[in-house]
């Protein structure tokens, strides 16, 4: 056994990999919420100038990973790895946004967890010497969620108040290794997630679903790593939404841990309650859009120290669900520190 | 400290926010009994125009199912019915859209394998088991007046 491994289930990066460089677009009602000037690009069109909604997700997922590419001043071809992955079948949109790159590639299904999945992979890789340069990405788009797991747009529903929007969204991030100490910020640990289900079978409470996922993985990384809640400036989850969150505090609470105070949802921070989103924001591209245009610049400038992404994903398909199978849920953390050195 | 499923299921059911029924009932009185009146006032209209009262009724069915796969079109229909909920998808109104909105969604796999294969994806329960349980009454209908 090597000295990496702490705890149950924790990995620790012997030379921390850095985060060089990131970048995050969105769609209309993503501009529109609290982030929307921190996005690096915007696509008032859903279509993204493209012929379908799967086209549009690709071409924001190469956009993102073109954009934080040309912050390193890197061609996308000099990267060593793509890691990247999103909610279609078969993960097209990351495979096509792939296609014509000729970088290596991997496509990650972590549902909404993939963003901190493609993260940890990415610097598991690094720390482990296989690769110097990684983009990480992720991306959903409203409407290919919408035909793949719901219904058609134009289709007249309701949504129950527990039921999530998914972002029309990408992020991707550029990894280094450590030597290289123009990135400003470190991914210093990795917690990947068991598959947790305590038989949720409601596909309009993913929040509900996903919570024990969060808590058995951040309750995983906080004992593996003797930390505390608030030992970090912030623990984020992706995409519990409102239910989720009060969810995975009331676990927490049995602990007599009292989370809220360092605890935030990237589902409510990427929408504001007038959005009409319900439970708040979802997909792919929510975390990885949150951690991209709104936390990764306030660790690199200081105002965060220490955070905990912990990413989460239901891992359900439309056909487990029509035939009665509970959802089950992962969540994959990394912990992200500013700075040079600790 | 580890979760039962049957615990955490009341955890989930004090946690979740229900769907306020009492607004989306009163919306679906309102908007559906819109729709009626609407599909009376049709009726009449074409009963006026000189149509019979059997080819009348005919005609305010195909002009309700008309203007709904208008408003589908228009992307409109769905705004209505996030707060009517019921009262657009019962009337005859709410089959029109269930039948538009897949026809319009999946043309972009063609005409072929995506507006008229998926066409009746939501709709298409109801056409089945409609035309079956029409089939069954026939039955029981011919026998006992036989």
């Amino acid at each position: 056994m090597n000295g990496k491994r702490m705890g149950v289930a924790t990995l620790r990066m012997a030379r921390p990999p850095r985060v060089r460089a990131w970048a995050a677009v969105g769609g209309k009602k993503e501009r529109d919420g609290p982030l929307g000037a921190q996005f690096d690009a915007v696509f008032p069109d859903p279509l993204c100038g493209e012929q379908t909604w799967e086209q549009a997700e690709v071409h924001l997922q190469k956009t993102a990973v073109a954009l934080a590419a040309n912050k390193c001043r890197l061609p996308v071809s000099a990267l060593d790895l793509m890691l990247a992955g999103d909610l279609l079948g078969q993960c097209v949109a990351s495979s096509y946004a792939a296609r014509g790159t000729r970088v290596p590639y991997l496509g990650l299904y972590g549902a909404c967890a993939t963003m901190a999945e493609s993260l940890a992979v990415g610097a598991c890789l690094i720390d482990g010497g296989f690769a110097q340069r990684v983009c990480a990405a992720a991306s959903s788009h409203f409407c290919t969620a919408e035909r793949q797991y719901r219904f058609p747009l134009a289709y007249g529903g309701q949504r129950t108040p527990t039921a999530q929007r998914t972002a029309t969204a990408a992020g991707a991030c550029i990894l280094t290794a450590a030597a290289d100490d123009r990135a400003p910020v470190r991914l210093t640990h990795v917690c990947f997630g068991r598959v947790c289900d305590l038989g949720v079978t409601d596909a309009n409470n993913m929040g509900a679903a996903m919570a024990p996922a969060a808590y058995d993985t951040l309750r995983t990384l906080l004992s593996d790593t003797g930390t505390r809640p608030e030992d970090y400036d912030g623990i984020f989850t992706g995409d519990l939404g409102a239910t989720g969150t009060r969810l995975l505090c009331e676990l927490f609470a049995r602990d007599n841990i009292d989370l809220r105070a360092v605890h935030a949802d990237c589902g409510g921070l990427l929408f504001d309650s007038g959005q009409d989103v319900h439970a708040g924001g979802s997909g792919c591209g929510c975390a990885a859009s949150v951690l991209c245009a709104h936390l990764l610049p306030q660790l690199a400038d200081g105002r965060l120290r220490r955070i905990i992404l912990a990413a989460t994903g239901a891992l359900m398909s439309p056909t487990s669900v029509q035939q009665g199978e509970s959802i089950p849920a992962v969540c994959h953390a990394v912990v992200l520190e500013s700075g040079e050195k600790r | 400290m580890d979760v039962t499923p049957q615990e955490y299921a009341q955890l989930v059911r004090a946690q979740s926010e229900p769907s306020p029924l009492g607004r989306d009932m009163a919306w679906a009185f309102a908007v559906g009994g819109a729709i009626c009146a609407l599909g009376q006032a049709i009726l009449e209209f074409w009963k006026a125009a000189g149509l019979g009262a059997s080819d009348a009724a005919t005609a305010a069915s195909m002009t309700l199912i008309a203007l709904a796969a208008l408003l589908t079109g228009l992307h409109l229909y769905e705004k209505l019915a996030k707060y009517a909920g019921a009262g657009t998808l019962v009337p005859i109104t709410g089959f029109s859209n269930a039948v538009a909105a897949p026809a319009l969604e999946f043309k972009s796999e063609g005409l072929i394998l995506g507006t008229a294969a998926k066409m009746f994806t939501i709709a298409g329960p109801v056409l089945v088991y409609g035309i079956g349980a029409s089939v069954v009454y026939g039955l029981v209908l011919a026998a006992l007046g036989a």
